[in-house]
């Protein structure tokens, strides 16, 4: 038997409002691979995402997940979107965010008293949520909240696990307990594709790095990747990576950043 | 006096009361989820605009009513659901809509009466028709509520992962306002239009002081409602005062009696304190030896 890939992007191209994000982007995501994508402002990482979770059709090239055209909605993929601030006094508890990732989707209702379901109180569990589970979340810390969003993204026990900047605004010890929680997963033999501003806290775990910049791409080990060569080629201008206390600074260009999410989505268009 | 409760119009009153109240308990904590106290300003309004005309045309102001709210909540749905545009789009239809009404008002004979009752209901008015009205259309709302609630919740709450996870957002926007449409048509029959969100704003506003719990959000948002207006009846028929000030009274004690006593107060001490961070997780890099490869693109 012929096992797929996890993902599979061949001659992948995307424009966005006359303009090309990416071009020709042909990769093989393995499964159980960890994948770290970066890129400056604008670069379409969160498109890429997008296209991946079938909410965004390639404008050319195509896409495959498990060797399927991606569908919107599969449960096979776990999704962990850019941080939003929620209002400190809306009604939702960190179990209910929870418990939308493992039947949210069904149409009817849930009996309003009924007991929680296993899993997501097992996942509040095993992401050390479940002190904090009845808490408004809007209310929690933004370390609290992604441990959330990460057991939201998981309790359906997703092969594909997909995060936008998860580690946004989050301070360097919770970036870890994020990072380990993801790794763990992946360990378990789930695709993770990381959106990050920063590879630094990811550096023990991620398998290799797709950097997007002015529509073209490199991808390959971190090692391969971050280097003054490869990123002054893929900018177009001198680009320094220094490797200062075992952290890879890069300068001349920026990495991080991340492109305003559309407000509607443009596949429905 | 109690013998007033014999009367017909007192138990049409405490039917189509109970039934619109219990609606209204349900849709409401959806609104005040999604910030569409404006959208549901605006679905009265437009009712009003559709009232008025049915009074001019020799028509029951309740039909007119229900198809006017009914075609703005889909005028406000095709003409956008983003949150930005839902404003501008509602206040367009709104301005509009009570424009029309007050010219049809004044060009009706009959103008203050029915100005008076749509602006500020008239749930004592309410005939046996109107009730089985006001009991088809409720059961028909609560039903498709019923139908679409978890996915609703959660496009409601987290949006972004309810599209991932193919939750139709888009559709579920306009079916929505559709529903609201239906609450909004019974509300104003028993407070008016100048009364409506103390119907469908004022109970779940209370309810979520309470509690976090969306179970009990909406049992507490149901009471609230119910209470109100049965109460609000009550002491309009023994006063002869009107039951829009009533249940308005009521529903606004609701609200500063869980403003004071509810734990959902901003900014008061966490329940829980954070559970330590797993440290004890340990792990491997599986780098995979790949060439790079630099791709040019155009620009």
């Amino acid at each position: 038997m012929v096992e797929h890939p996890s993902i599979r992007l061949d001659g992948a191209t995307l424009r966005l409002g006359g303009r090309t994000l990416w071009e020709d982007v042909s990769l093989t995501v393995r499964r159980g691979e960890f994948l770290a994508v970066l890129g400056p402002n604008g670069a379409g990482k969160t498109s890429l995402l997008r296209v991946l979770l079938g909410l965004q059709p390639l404008s050319r090239g195509q896409v495959q997940i498990d060797g399927h055209t991606p569908t919107r909605g599969s449960a096979a993929i776990g999704y962990v979107p850019q941080q939003r601030a929620f209002d400190p006094d809306l009604p939702v508890r960190g179990r209910d965010l929870v418990g939308f990732g493992l039947n949210g989707h069904r149409w009817g209702f849930s009996p309003p008293l009924r007991p929680p379901a296993e899993p997501v109180e097992d996942m509040l569990k095993l992401v050390g949520a479940d002190g904090y589970a009845d808490v408004p979340i809007g209310r929690l810390s933004g370390g609290e909240q992604q441990r959330l969003r990460i057991a939201q993204a998981l309790v359906g026990s997703p092969r594909l696990l997909l995060c936008d900047e998860p580690l946004l605004s989050l301070d360097p010890n919770s970036q870890q307990a994020i990072v380990q929680l993801i790794a763990e997963w992946s360990r378990r033999g789930a695709t993770v594709v990381f959106v990050t501003h920063d590879i630094n806290p990811l550096r023990a775990v991620a398998s290799r790095v797709l950097l997007l910049a002015g529509g073209r791409w490199a991808v390959g080990p971190i090692e391969w990747v971050l280097t003054s060569e490869t990123l002054s080629r893929l900018y177009g201008a001198p680009v320094e990576v220094l490797h200062v206390q075992g952290r890879v600074v890069v300068l001349g260009a920026e990495l991080g950043g991340h492109e305003p999410v559309p407000a509607v989505p443009v596949g429905d268009q | 006096m109690t013998s007033l409760w014999h009367y017909a119009f007192v138990q049409q009153a405490v039917q189509a009361g109970a039934i619109t109240a219990i609606l209204a308990g349900f849709v409401g904590p959806f609104v005040t989820a999604r910030n569409m106290s404006f959208s549901v300003h605006g679905l009265a309004e437009v009712g009003f605009a559709g009232a008025a005309g049915a009074v001019l045309l020799g028509l029951p102001p309740a039909a007119g009513l229900l198809t006017a709210s009914f075609s703005a909540a889909l005028a406000i749905g095709a003409l956008g659901v983003r949150l930005r545009e839902r404003d501008i789009a509602t206040g367009s239809v709104l301005a509009f809509g009570v424009g029309l009404g007050v010219l049809f008002l004044t060009l009706s004979p009959r103008y203050l009466t029915e100005a008076y009752a749509i602006l500020f209901g008239s749930i004592l008015a309410v005939s046996r028709q109107d009730v089985v009205r006001t009991a088809v259309v409720g059961v028909g709302a609560l039903a498709a509520l019923a139908l679409v609630y978890r996915p609703l919740r959660f496009a409601s709450i987290d949006p972004d992962v309810a599209e991932a996870r193919g939750v139709p957002t888009r559709l579920l926007s306009i079916v929505f306002l559709l529903i609201l449409a239906l609450a909004v048509t019974e509300a104003v029959q028993v407070v008016g239009v100048l009364l409506i969100l103390t119907l469908l704003i004022v109970p779940p506003g209370a309810a979520q002081r309470l509690t976090a719990h969306p179970g009990l959000i909406v049992a507490y948002s149901v009471l609230i409602a119910l209470t109100s207006v049965l109460g609000g009846l009550v002491c309009a028929v023994y006063t002869s005062w009107p039951v829009s000030f009533f249940v308005s009274a009521f529903t606004f004690a609701a609200y500063l009696a869980a403003r004071l006593v509810g734990p959902m107060l901003a900014g008061s001490p966490r329940v829980a304190a954070a559970a330590p961070v797993r440290e004890d997780v340990e792990v491997t890099s599986t780098a995979a030896a790949r060439p790079t490869r630099v791709h040019p693109g155009a620009h």
